[in-house]
């Protein structure tokens, strides 16, 4: 019953921070580079920006469900298992979503990036 | 990739690696929590670690929401990975823990896979980039962009993307 806890906590953890990535990320792209935006017209403005955006405020939403199932697990599971199988998944998961949603260019050195770090990951929990 | 942007991504590196092992070392002195007694993570925040490791973690997503500004989720994550190798060398020479050889072959894999994305190009080039680049971002531009379908056209047109 305790590793079925811990691995749908660790799946929970995996969907809602893949979700919270992809929209986070497009709603950064949709405010802008950060920097260039920062001098041109002050903090306030990116600040603002940022939390007006629809994709930010779900991103973050989505995060927070993550954030929550990740102190659940912690608690209860072996935290050698679940913060590696969790954030090894998570690497996975983002770079097919980001390839499907985002439309970014995961060319074959991103993909054998995503797969080493992920890979590694794992292995940390040996 | 200019000297502020390595410092961001260092920024991103070494908040998560601090305030995710703060979180563990607060929680695993709250103890556990039951889905029937909710109460208790709000109590766990009163933790000090616990309090320490959320701060450090909302300085990350700072540091995180400024670099996916200017650079690809896939490139933003793996750079950033060197967090792990970071925990691991923490628990090797500061807290004096045993790291097994598999663990080794982690750090190594981990610090192969940052390697991979550390000179290549941070970010793919959509044509939407330029416009949101405006002071005014155009509504067009942004309904485009969370409509999955309407520019996957425009994109598998470009030259850049006929390899992949």
């Amino acid at each position: 019953m305790k590793h079925l806890y811990t691995w749908s906590a660790i799946l929970a953890i995996v969907v809602a921070s893949v979700v919270g990535d992809i929209l986070l990320a497009r709603a950064m792209k949709q405010v802008g580079d950060v920097h260039a935006l920062w001098r041109r017209s002050g903090l306030w403005t990116v600040i603002g920006r940022t939390l007006a955006n629809p994709n930010f405020f779900f991103g973050v939403a989505a995060m927070a469900v993550g954030f929550f199932s990740l102190l659940f697990a912690l608690s209860w599971g072996d935290v050698s298992l679940v913060a590696p199988a969790a954030a090894s998944l998570t690497f996975i998961g983002n770079a097919f979503a980001a390839k499907i949603f985002l439309h970014e260019k995961v060319d074959r050195r991103r993909w054998i990036a995503a797969l080493l770090v992920a890979g590694g990951v794992a292995l940390l929990a040996g | 990739m200019t000297f502020r942007k390595y410092l961001v991504l260092a920024g991103v590196t070494v908040f998560a690696a601090a305030g995710d092992s703060m979180l563990a070392h607060g929680m695993k002195q709250t103890g556990s929590v039951s889905v029937h007694h909710l109460q208790s993570l709000v109590l766990a925040v009163l933790n000090p670690w616990v309090a320490v490791g959320i701060l450090l973690l909302l300085a990350f997503f700072a540091s995180y929401m400024n670099a996916l500004s200017w650079a690809d989720l896939t490139y933003v994550l793996p750079a950033t990975s060197l967090g792990y190798v970071l925990l691991a060398l923490t628990a090797r020479f500061v807290l004096h823990e045993q790291v097994s050889p598999l663990r080794w072959l982690g750090i190594a894999l981990i610090s192969g896979g940052v390697g991979f994305v550390a000179g290549s190009p941070a970010l793919t080039a959509h044509p939407h980039h330029d416009l949101v680049d405006d002071a005014e971002p155009e509504p067009a531009t942004i309904s485009a962009s969370s409509e999955a379908g309407s520019y996957q056209g425009v994109a598998a047109a470009g030259p850049a993307r006929s390899s992949d």
